[in-house]
């Protein structure tokens, strides 16, 4: 079954959205669904998106104050009392400040917790380094017990929020703050652990993660004008890992490219090395954060610094393609 | 349960220190002056205060006990062991592999405890995020949410981000246990990092606090039934203690804090807590 993508992808018409926001209505949407949802926020938030649930059950809500440890640790607590806490902050203070309290409490404890980190990656821009979290995937997908989502859209980032509330298991889903484009439609499909290919290919195969999945599609269609037929896999579940997926179109492209907004040390980048290399080692090159951090900027600008623009991602990769072998089995 | 009279959880405390002393030296290593100094608060817990149904550890109307300095688990799992959780032959597979009783608590390894804890200064908040539930969206008035925590975490920022949580909510049904015996791992709490004046702080977050002989049963049986009657903030009671307590050459004596006795410390320690230095007597406790 193909992946239905948004017609006006690449036109003037193409709808843009922060995938914060889709987190926001897939939440209040959740919490209408199930009563045992609840939700905790430390200082921020309608910045987090909070505010729709809050408005919808304030009974339900819970203020926590600047103060991500007890953020996480009080959520253990309303999980052992049988409900199921989303917890929003900044990715950069949670889980980058509590990331110990996740580990023991919620991770080992294995309670229900979800850890929602917002304005993660480079899209976070102006307020530099301190606040563009990049180390979350690394952090989070080491843990066991513990799912990690970075949805490609708005659209998605409301499907998976949906769907780890009710997957009974420690989850973290990483957000970003800015409008991204909408590249997904109501009915394209999203289930935790599942990877879709977006567009098929022969020549190389380019792996994405969260809001970089849109700049691998426009990096398809400049390699294509340059006689480079690019697969497009969608990775929203860093972890557990789609591993049929990702290796039947490894196997049928034989080079892969990685991208995320996030350090490729740990990463995502990482997670697809480390599963090619044990099960049909290939060459991989990894696109995003390298061993740096950000910096104060609009996005855009941020984005062609560090490379990851879909044009610059054409150019590595075609680069790239002419000095490295297909791997054939 | 049925609840024990005083003199019967004072045996209970004793029976729970001498379970301390032969899991330890079984296990080889381990803590043993903190669980000794709670072994008269976790008898008073499990065979009068808290609401509990060993065979039905997850019996929806139980109180719930969080232990958040986890490595004082010895007293746990003994007083669990005599409240019949499970077979005291059990207490003997403390930190061994395959065991249900880890080096510090999970949860999930064994029935009865309601979290996993170890790393400091994480409890207090767990059962704020409990009592907040019960008080506020499950709207449930008779369940009470204990939690002990020793002294040396309260370095812990995360206790003070709990203190002000639960002191804002005014969260009644919380009520907190510091086992305040003064001592940590590097030294005295007043010279590894000052408590005091640790009764005015927790007033200062908006809490009740009571001061009381952690040894005393009756003392910890009233304090605990004066923070359920309180209804307008959280309690905490700080227990002094002595850590060590029943065995004459631990007490007081911080080295003893990460330690288990050998064989002939623990022949010595036996021998100790089944006379009591004359203290208390098993003729005297009535049974």
């Amino acid at each position: 079954m193909s992946y239905p993508l948004n017609p006006a992808l690449f036109t003037g018409d193409m709808q843009l959205d922060p995938t914060r926001a889709g987190f926001g209505r897939g939440l209040k949407a959740a919490g209408e669904a199930n009563e045992s949802i609840v939700a905790l926020c430390a200082d921020l938030t309608e910045s987090t998106q909070m505010h729709l649930f809050k408005a919808a059950f304030p009974k339900r809500f819970v203020e926590v104050g600047v103060a991500e440890q007890n953020l996480v640790t009080v959520a253990s607590g309303m999980a052992r009392a049988g409900k199921i806490p989303f917890t929003s902050s900044y990715a950069a203070f949670s889980p980058g400040r509590n990331w110990e309290q996740i580990r023991t409490t919620v991770s080992l404890n294995n309670q229900p917790v979800k850890i929602v980190g917002s304005h993660a990656g480079i899209y976070t821009g102006k307020d530099g380094a301190t606040h563009q979290m990049l180390e979350d995937i690394a952090l989070m997908r080491v843990l066991p017990n513990m799912v990690v989502v970075a949805p490609g859209d708005s659209i998605e980032a409301e499907k998976a929020t949906r769907a780890i509330a009710e997957n009974g298991l420690p989850s973290y889903i990483r957000l970003a703050r800015e409008k991204t484009p909408v590249f997904s439609l109501d009915e394209s499909p999203f289930e935790i652990g599942k990877a879709y290919v977006l567009k098929d290919g022969t020549d190389v195969s380019l792996m994405g993660t969260g809001t970089m999945t849109y700049q691998l599609l426009l990096a398809a269609k400049i390699l294509a004008e340059h006689g480079i037929n690019a697969e497009v896999v969608h990775v929203p579940t860093i972890k557990p890992l789609d591993e049929e997926t990702i290796l039947a179109s490894a196997q049928r492209n034989g080079r892969v490219v990685t991208a995320e907004e996030a350090q490729v040390i740990g990463g995502f980048g990482s997670a697809i090395t480390e599963l090619l290399s044990e099960k049909l080692p290939m060459p991989v090159k990894r696109i995003g954060m390298q061993d740096r951090f950000g910096e104060s900027g609009d996005p855009k600008d941020l984005f062609k610094a560090f490379g990851l623009t879909g044009e610059q991602i054409a150019e590595q990769v075609a680069e790239w393609t002419k000095t490295t072998h297909r791997y054939h089995q | 349960m049925d609840k024990l009279t005083v003199p019967q959880i004072q045996q209970k405390a004793n029976d729970i220190r001498e379970d301390i002393i032969t899991m330890l030296e079984h296990a080889g290593s381990g803590h043993s002056a903190g669980p000794l100094g709670l072994a008269d608060i976790f008898a008073a817990l499990y065979f009068n205060i808290l609401n509990l149904d060993p065979k039905n550890p997850e019996w929806e109307d139980r109180d719930i006990l969080m232990l958040s300095n986890g490595h004082t688990n010895p007293v746990q799992y003994a007083a669990m062991a005599e409240a019949g959780f499970f077979d005291k032959d059990e207490l003997m597979t403390l930190r061994q592999y395959g065991s249900r009783l880890q080096g510090h608590p999970e949860r999930e390894r064994l029935p009865g405890l309601e979290t996993t804890s170890g790393p400091l200064g994480s409890g207090l908040s767990q059962a704020a995020g409990y009592a907040y539930t019960l008080q506020y969206m499950d709207d449930i008035k008779d369940r009470f949410v204990y939690v002990v925590m020793g002294d040396g975490e309260l370095n812990e920022g995360n206790i003070w981000e709990a203190a002000m949580f639960a002191g804002k909510y005014k969260l009644s049904q919380l009520i907190g246990i510091i086992d305040r015996n003064n001592i940590q791992i590097d030294g005295n709490t007043e010279d590894v990092m000052p408590l005091e004046d640790l009764k005015g702080k927790w007033e200062a977050f908006g809490w009740h606090v009571i001061e009381i002989d952690g040894h005393n049963i009756e003392s910890i049986i009233d304090a605990t039934s004066q923070g359920r009657a309180i209804t307008n903030r959280p309690t905490m009671i700080i227990a002094h203690t002595i850590p060590g307590k029943g065995v004459e050459f631990m007490e007081y004596d911080y080295k003893w804090h990460g330690m288990a006795p050998n064989s002939d410390q623990a022949k010595i320690a036996l021998e100790k807590l089944r006379t009591l230095d004359g203290k208390i007597t098993h003729e005297g406790a009535g049974l």
